[in-house]
């Protein structure tokens, strides 16, 4: 092969939001025919940098080349029309109009002006077979489960004849089937010198369908390597990078083998779509955690236990009495609390101040007509932004101006004070800055060491090893291992989240 | 499932219909092309301003100033004609450009500065209120030989119907919107506006213009309305059209459009206006029972398709959630 | 103090926090609306040198202040009970609606000579309780949208009145309930008092306890507010459920007044006054904090508008103008957008005018 001719360029790109770097001079080469793979941790920038490379965010600086010309999109629309086309983490497209529309919305065939629906359908048909997907096209997207969305888009994403295709995580919704179903699709479109930006958290998939890496931390790049020369350590190292290394080598036992008596039982617990019959064991003093990929149901776990979602079977006791929960405040009256997963949407409560989103949960449990005193109030918050160091001028500051470690910092300050028994941790460091987050694995640690009982999920193998004494590995909505002693290491969690 | 989508749609046709065959049943000459002509003639303001809340509300927005706007374009256009002795032509030819523009303006308030289009429309509905009171606070009457010939201007059905200009007016609009709707790219970018506009805007959808030329179209359909209104009254008066907004809105949801966006279909609205219409026929042929009964029972109709429609989409929530747990 | 100060995006304001002592953030939110009003009142000073008497007649007092706060009243109430549900991030279409059976109820009771004044009172308040339960129900359980599930009653609320009084304007002859309307006590108006009142009654049972704090939790963030152990439902039943108890008073003032009930007129379009008020006294629809007193300061101002133009001179009939025009800057004033653009503006401004100077 000769060498690939380069398609887009990105040079010393910079984009910087209030307060944060999020992108620090960044490279990127895309060439005709190759599938790019582009990696780094939750926060590491790939997002920010696939929006300001199609137009979506406007870059603060740097230079952006396309076919060797310099180029500036000013919006997606912008990039989709130079053949720059994006399919987004999250499935964009509109559940109320029909496959067919979503297919072709703004390159809709007519004739004198008015759309030829019938044409359009057939065109859909057509388009789909190429995926191997026979569906009714006029039905609309939202009777389609999430993997036939998620094709859709690609397909959207190839029906606009792109030269460069970005798929920002396409694979987190699919199952093997469809991945390589999708695999398939993006050989093809790599032999038609499609250039392909291919985003995931899965590393096998990497080796299987790239043939280059870039490696972004911190919002600055790592390197640029050739997949056939870069070992599969090298490449986390370059992702994981030394700090977060130390730290989680630390590998605490202070927690293994403790025989203490249960607090949390979980006998067979069903949710309607989204959990089938797990079961699991937390002792008091304990830290449990949940591994598996995203969709393969431990935040889901997490809210059958909180009461957010209502169980369709199965039992849970806590503390030996049995469990009905209808609403989280169920379960925090029984003793159990939850650092959500979404902290912005489901965490913090924005406009309001530190001291009130701190005191919110201590309120909601005395009632609404025993008002916390404002002193009071303000002695908590004060003795919480000083425990946690919580970095702030002052405790009447809106929370949603803090950095994401400091509001996850807020979240648990306002569970500590109500002192629950079991405290839910749903991947309590996403999304936070390497400082904050050596912060709050220390800050766990400690809640463990001081016998809080703990429930944690995270992305984070290493991370997960360090708090917990003992793993609960899940995938497709069931258990499929758990692990304890000297069986639970990184290794053997992947191996069992590969292997089910 | 697929005929799900037009469940509210066959609800709304088969009340229309039950109620015309029970009024047929219980009175004489109440199923007659008499009364379905005057039905559409007498209602064609209210369907034409209900067209445009259709493509507002399928938008994701709401319009409030549209009562005002046919008050404001009724007192203009009589202003014209019988102050200025300009002919109703040329003052169409004028009230509509300038109902775009103000249209325009809400719909570019809307978008630039992301306020909301139910208090945007709100000071919509003040302006142009108050802009027809300061025109006039009286009514104005046309007289005018055009308006004779628009009355004289029409053709009879067998049976005692009239087909007016009012309603010819009225049914090229509709020809018009549904096209639009349901046949050009404009109309697929207002239901994905309706979607997600997030969504819309990263699909490449010219959300801004849209917005825009989607308040406008609103205000020309309502100063369209004003229009024929004055066909009606032979006069403008500011007072006219309040709480029409109110009506448009009722018709636009009892035609199952989702007041939140993103579905709905142009002809619910008119079976929608002509279901409202037929209930007062009754009223009134049935003459024991008094006009407030209207209001209480579209208020009750109102109640039955938006928990209809609560129903419909949980439905397909759980139909969703069902193909997603069977998929893994 | 430079107008693009107060006016200052996140980003700006969290320059200013850093720089500025927490209590006067608070406070600027006090400044344009306040700043408002008092430009309204002189104003109408410079217009009317009169305008500041009051005069002590038959014990109580008269003047133009005294005007416009009676006039403000039945607004005030509905603005009350309209701050707590914006605060949700919800509204309320149907209080204008909710006057009008509240009021057709109280007079068809006073028809009923032998019935006791303070039985009529609660049954016309317990009829807006009841209303504005349904409204609750409506967004809380069944999950409407707030503006769908009170036009309901909006459209049906004037039907129901209507057919409570049968079509008529129902009048009555009863002193004791005229007074709600147009009594006097220590030489204010009653309405006047009832409006301190129910202002002073809310505030204690809003600030005092935590329910004030939990109205704000839920309108900012419904979801985290329920995942921390707040009762997003019953929060919001409740909202709906007190500004029914606020129109229904209001409904009986202005029947008070007229001594009778009008079905079709009664409290039309005041919603939309009382919705205009508490965003003119800064609340976003989206829900979040809001302060009854910016929303009193609100209806204040509208009155103060009208007043003015009428001791201006003005016809009656730009009144609708004027408050379109006002109602446009409030608006764009609390977009972000827009404040960035002045801000922008103002030093280009500022130049320009320097350099036009010799």
């Amino acid at each position: 092969m000769t060498t690939p001719s380069l398609v887009l360029e990105l040079k010393q790109v910079c984009k910087h939001f209030p307060g944060v770097k999020a992108l620090q001079n960044v490279d990127l080469r895309l060439f005709a025919g190759e599938v790019h793979a582009l990696l780094g941790e939750n926060g590491a920038g790939k997002s920010t940098l696939i929006k300001v490379m199609t137009g979506a965010l406007a870059k603060s600086s740097g230079d952006i080349y396309f076919n060797g010309q310099q180029c500036h999109f000013a919006s997606p629309a912008a990039a989709q029309r130079a053949g720059i086309s994006t399919v987004y983490q999250e499935v964009n497209l509109l559940p109320n109009l029909s496959v067919a529309q979503n297919l072709f919305l703004g390159h809709e065939p007519r004739r004198f002006g008015l759309i030829q629906h019938q044409k359009m359908q057939q065109q859909a048909q057509q388009l789909l077979l190429r995926f191997k997907l026979s569906i009714d096209v006029s039905a609309p997207l939202a009777q389609y489960s999430v993997a036939v969305q998620q094709l859709i888009a690609i397909a959207r994403g190839v029906a606009m004849s792109a030269k460069v295709l970005v798929l920002d995580e396409p694979t987190a919704s699919l199952d093997s089937g469809e991945v390589q179903m999708l695999f398939d699709v993006m050989r093809q479109l790599r032999e038609q010198g499609v250039a392909i930006v291919f985003i995931t958290h899965f590393l096998e998939q990497v080796y299987q369908i790239s043939d280059r890496i870039s490696v972004l931390r911190n919002g600055s790049k790592v390197g640029e390597y050739l997949t056939a020369d870069l070992p599969r350590s090298q490449l986390i190292e370059a992702m994981l990078g030394k700090e977060l290394q130390q730290l989680t080598e630390q590998h605490s036992a202070t927690n293994t083998a403790k025989q203490a008596e249960p607090l949390l039982v979980l006998q067979q617990i069903s949710v309607k779509g989204s959990l089938n019959d797990i079961s699991l064991t937390v002792a008091k003093g304990q830290a449990v955690g949940l591994a598996g990929l995203l969709g393969s149901g431990r935040t889901e776990v997490c809210r059958a236990v909180y009461g957010v979602d209502v169980l369709s079977g199965g039992e849970i006791q806590f503390g030996g009495k049995t469990l009905t929960l209808q609403q989280p405040a169920d379960a925090i009256k029984a003793g159990i609390a939850l650092c959500p997963e979404e902290r912005k949407t489901e965490g913090i409560i924005g406009p309001l101040s530190i001291r009130e989103n701190i005191m919110l949960a201590l309120q909601a449990r005395r009632g609404w007509w025993r008002y916390l005193p404002v002193k009071q109030q303000q002695q908590l918050a004060a003795f919480y932004i000083d425990k946690l160091q919580i970095a702030t001028p002052d405790a009447d500051k809106p929370i949603e101006q803090l950095s994401g470690g400091n509001q996850q910092k807020v979240i648990l300050a306002r569970w500590l004070a109500i002192n629950p028994q079991l405290l839910i941790l749903d991947e309590p460091t996403r999304g936070i800055d390497i400082g904050a987050h050596a912060e709050i694995v220390l800050l766990i640690k400690s809640l463990c060491q001081q016998g809080m009982s703990l429930l944690v999920t995270s992305s984070e193998l290493e991370e997960l090893v360090a708090f917990a004494g003992k793993v609960v590995v899940l995938r497709d909505r069931q258990k499929v291992a758990e692990l304890s002693g000297d069986n639970m290491t990184a290794q053997h969690i992947m191996q069992a989240i590969a292997e089910g | 499932m697929m005929s799900l989508r037009y469940l509210p749609l066959w609800i709304t046709a088969a009340l229309l219909c039950l109620l015309f065959g029970i009024g047929g049943w219980q009175f004489d000459g109440f199923a007659s092309l008499a009364v379905v002509s005057n039905l559409f003639s007498d209602n064609a303001f209210l369907l034409i301003v209900a067209l445009g809340m259709t493509l507002v509300i399928i938008s994701g927005g709401i319009d409030l100033s549209v009562g005002a706007v046919i008050a404001l374009s009724g007192v203009a256009v009589s202003l014209l004609i019988s102050q200025y002795q300009w002919h109703p032509l040329a003052a169409f030819a004028l009230i509509l450009p300038a109902a775009a523009l103000f249209g325009a303006l809400m719909g570019m308030l809307i978008h630039v500065y992301k306020l909301q289009p139910f208090i945007v429309t709100l000071a919509g509905m003040f302006l142009a209120r108050g802009l027809a009171t300061t025109l006039s606070e009286e009514s104005i009457a046309i007289d005018h030989s055009f308006y004779d010939a628009i009355a004289e201007f029409g053709f009879m059905l067998p049976g005692g119907g009239w087909v007016g200009a009012s309603t010819m007016i009225f049914i090229v609009v509709l020809v018009l919107v549904i096209m639009l709707m349901h046949y050009s790219r404009f109309g697929a970018c207002v239901y994905a506006i309706g979607g997600n506009s997030q969504s819309a805007q990263l699909m490449g959808v010219p959300v801004a213009s849209t917005t825009i030329a989607i308040y406008a179209l609103s205000s020309v359909l309502a100063a369209l309305a004003g229009i024929v209104f004055t066909f009606y009254t032979f006069s403008g008066y500011a007072l006219a059209g309040v709480g029409m907004e109110l009506d448009a809105i009722a018709a636009v949801v009892i035609g199952g459009t989702l007041l939140t966006g993103g579905s709905g279909f142009v002809i619910g609205t008119v079976l929608g206006v002509l279901l409202m219409g037929v209930i007062q026929t009754y009223i009134i042929f049935d003459g024991s029972l008094s006009s407030w009964w209207t209001k209480i029972v579209i208020g009750l109709l109102l109640f039955g398709f938006i928990v209809l429609q609560k129903l419909l989409s949980r439905r397909t929530a759980i139909t969703l959630a069902a193909g997603r747990a069977g998929h893994g | 103090m430079k107008p693009t100060q107060p006016c200052a995006d996140s980003l700006q304001q969290a320059r200013l926090a850093r720089y500025s002592p927490g209590s006067t953030k608070a406070s600027a939110r006090y400044l344009w609306p306040l700043a408002a009003l008092m430009l309204l009142l002189a104003v109408n000073l410079l217009l009317d040198a009169g305008f500041f008497q009051l005069s002590f007649q038959d014990g109580r007092l008269y003047g133009s202040l005294i005007d416009i706060l009676n006039r403000s009243a039945p607004v005030a109430l509905l603005a009350i009970g309209m701050s707590l549900v914006i605060a949700t991030g919800g509204i309320d279409l149907s209080v204008g609606a909710v006057m009008a059976i509240a009021g057709s109820i109280c007079a068809n009771l006073l028809l009923q000579a032998d019935l006791p004044l303070p039985l009529v009172i609660a049954a016309g308040l317990a009829t807006g309780i009841a209303a504005g339960l349904i409204n609750g129900t409506l967004v809380s359980y069944l999950k409407i949208q707030p503006i769908v599930a009170t036009l309901l009653l909006m459209v049906a609320g004037r039907g129901v009145a209507q057919l409570i009084n049968q079509g008529q304007i129902v009048t009555f002859l009863r002193p004791d309930f005229a007074w709600l309307g147009s009594g006097s006590w220590l030489g204010l108006p009653v309405p006047v008092w009832l409006v301190i009142v129910m202002f002073g009654l809310s505030q204690l049972l809003l600030r005092r306890t935590a329910l004030g704090l939990f109205i704000e939790a839920v309108g900012c963030n419904a979801t985290a507010s329920r995942y921390l152990g707040i009762n997003d439902k019953a929060i919001k039943l409740f909202v709906y459920a007190f500004a029914g108890f606020c129109a229904a008073l209001a409904g009986m003032i202005s029947a008070a007044d007229i001594q009778g009930s009008d079905a079709n007129n009664a409290g039309l379009w005041l919603e939309l006054d009382a919705i205009l008020a508490v965003v003119i006294g800064g609340a976003a629809l989206s829900g979040g904090r809001f302060s009854l007193l910016l929303s009193v300061i609100g209806v204040l101002i509208i009155q103060s508008l009208s007043t003015t133009i009428i001791v201006s001179g003005l016809p009656a009939k730009f009144n609708l103008l004027i408050k379109a025009v006002v109602v446009l800057l409030v608006l764009l004033l609390q977009s972000d957008k827009f404040r960035r653009q002045l801000s922008s503006w103002w030093p280009k401004l500022r130049k320009w005018r320097k350099g036009g100077q010799p």
